[in-house]
């Protein structure tokens, strides 16, 4: 495998060579930085109108058509950029009351979001509201520990998806919290819900691994912490018991953190976790920087946050 | 050109060298940012929103009701006007559903005065103040539970002191909140009997502390939103008038 990475490598870098020897002067010339753009929303839950000026909570804040122009200045910045939604799309204001999530998929893919993962309360018009949905959505969804081999969403979601931006891939999966007791089984029906931990650990396998990405990203509605006296898995349990995740990117509990937690995996690397809050009123954003100057070290990037 | 042995090996060091040098990550910067009033609106997407909006706000303005009075859940100590008129919803437009599927009659309902989140203004009732009023999803559900446990609930509402929304259950307490009667459907309540409690699901799975819900005879989902009950009940009505009565009173003495 890797022998044959260098040789097509090697093929390509002398068609190069050939057409006028500027290939090893690229390759030789300062460090470049490649910089990835990860930008992410969780429970927006519909909001698709800012609050109004007399709200109690969250006055003048949030709008979709007002994140559209953030997000657009930032891809014109940076076109290197995924944006991505940790689930709870649905419910909460009237759009969805009305048009059952069409309006609030509509807008994600005008937005150009890349992916989502699937809330609890994505399953509130049940599997079947959900199913009715998706010809609106122009973006993946991404599930690993939910198996919907029984259900309508059937080969609707993929439990993975790796993004090339320019010569990087940036691996992305998701995980989805447990259904049982927390949405009725009339509506999730026959999805199957199995271990995120487990799952987890696969995926960044296949991913890091099989699928040699330079960045993999968990796209999770776990929720951010339950309490050390709690055993329901959440994004800080995932970080702690896997290896090769860079990002969780998580949803659910609706956690406002100012900035990404950081927080060590199994091998004692650095794990960044972040969420923020709900109903649109932050854009999160987090960029990894690569970069080809062989002087610096391979291990510990330094975080900024 | 021609290929020799000495420009492979500088291919091969080049090409190797700079697979390994790009797959560096160096640096990592995370930020929160705020979706305020000073980003400008893109107009494209303000341009898809604005018909699905506007149909929602013609909707929900259109008039389904008259309210004779405004009723707020601050209004009264231990019940409502409007707590009354919403436990009393919930009994009428959820019990025909109820017998219908069981043969059975609730008995009681009780939701929490927590949950009604908006006032009912005089004048036109809309659509847009069932929305108000009852912003979550919660749907009715309606639970046997013994007698022992509807002893329990009685035992939660004389603690709590606060106007929970009931219906077909009638208290009375002293000067000290000590119970000094119960009634259902004006029958002392029997702690050998079953009842047909109907409540909503979040309180059924123990919203507001309300842990008598379990352990229960069986559990009856009625597929029944709350907020549907209230929409249906206002358009059956056409006119409301709700009172505080003495559903849960307190005495002097």
């Amino acid at each position: 495998m890797k022998r044959r990475d260098f040789i097509n490598q090697a093929a390509a870098a002398t068609t190069l060579v050939s057409l006028g020897g500027l290939g090893l002067q690229s390759f030789s010339s300062a460090a470049k930085t490649t910089k990835i753009t990860i930008l992410h929303t969780n429970d927006v839950h519909s909001h698709i109108d800012p609050f109004g000026p007399n709200d109690g909570r969250n006055p003048n804040k949030g709008g979709v058509a007002r994140r559209a122009s953030l997000i657009q200045s930032i891809r014109q910045e940076n076109p290197n950029t995924l944006l991505l939604d940790a689930g709870d799309i649905f419910q909460g204001t009237p759009y969805f009351n009305y048009y059952g999530g069409e309006l609030e998929f509509k807008l994600m893919s005008k937005l150009k979001y890349d992916a989502a993962t699937i809330g609890n309360h994505d399953f509130d018009n049940g599997i079947d509201g959900l199913y009715a949905q998706l010809p609106h959505a122009k973006f993946d969804f991404l599930s690993a520990n939910y198996n919907f081999s029984n259900t309508v969403m059937d080969t609707h979601v993929k439990p993975y998806k790796v993004f090339k931006k320019e010569h990087l891939k940036v691996g992305v999966f998701g995980l989805g919290i447990q259904l049982k007791g927390l949405v009725d089984k009339a509506m999730y029906k026959e999805t199957e819900y199995l271990d995120p931990i487990e799952i987890a650990q696969d995926m960044s396998r296949i991913l890091k691994t099989e699928e040699q990405c330079d960045l993999v990203i968990c796209l999770s509605h776990l929720g951010y912490y339950y309490g050390d006296n709690s055993t329901k898995v959440s994004d800080l349990v995932v970080a702690k018991n896997t290896k090769d995740i860079d990002l969780i990117i998580g949803g659910h509990t609706h956690t406002f953190l100012p900035k990404p937690t950081v927080t060590k995996n199994s091998e004692g690397k650095n794990v960044l976790v972040n969420q923020v809050g709900c109903y649109g009123i932050n854009l999160g954003r987090v960029d990894f920087f690569f970069d080809n100057d062989k002087n610096k070290s391979a291990d510990g990037a330094s975080i900024i946050v | 050109m021609k290929f020799t042995p000495i420009c492979f090996f500088l291919l091969f060091i080049s090409v190797f060298s700079c697979k390994q040098e790009n797959k560096h990550l160096t640096r990592i910067e995370g930020k929160l940012l705020p979706i305020t009033d000073s980003l400008v609106k893109n107009a494209e997407i303000e341009d898809m929103i604005t018909p699905y909006r506007n149909h929602i706000n013609k909707d929900l303005d259109s008039v389904i009701a008259y309210a004779v009075d405004t009723y707020s859940k601050s209004d009264g100590e231990l019940n409502t006007a409007i707590g009354n008129l919403f436990a009393d919803a919930i009994y009428e437009q959820a019990n025909p559903v109820f017998k219908q599927r069981t043969a059975k009659n609730i008995d009681l309902v009780l939701v929490n005065h927590g949950g009604i989140r908006a006032i009912i203004s005089k004048g036109n009732i809309t659509k847009r103040t069932a929305f108000n009023i009852m912003p979550f999803e919660n749907s009715i559900v309606v639970v046997a539970l013994n007698g022992k446990n509807v002893k329990q609930l009685v035992n939660y509402l004389t603690k709590a002191k606060r106007a929970h929304p009931i219906s077909g259950l009638k208290l009375t307490v002293d000067a000290n909140y000590n119970l000094k009667e119960a009634l259902i459907n004006g029958k002392p309540l029997d702690t050998l009997k079953t009842y047909y409690v109907a409540t909503n699901d979040y309180l059924y799975n123990g919203g507001d502390h309300m842990t008598f819900f379990k352990p229960n005879d069986s559990l009856y989902v009625l597929d029944y939103k709350i907020r549907n009950a209230l929409l249906d009940y206002f358009y059956k009505k056409d006119t409301i008038n709700p009172t505080i009565d003495d559903r849960f009173i307190k005495l002097d003495n």
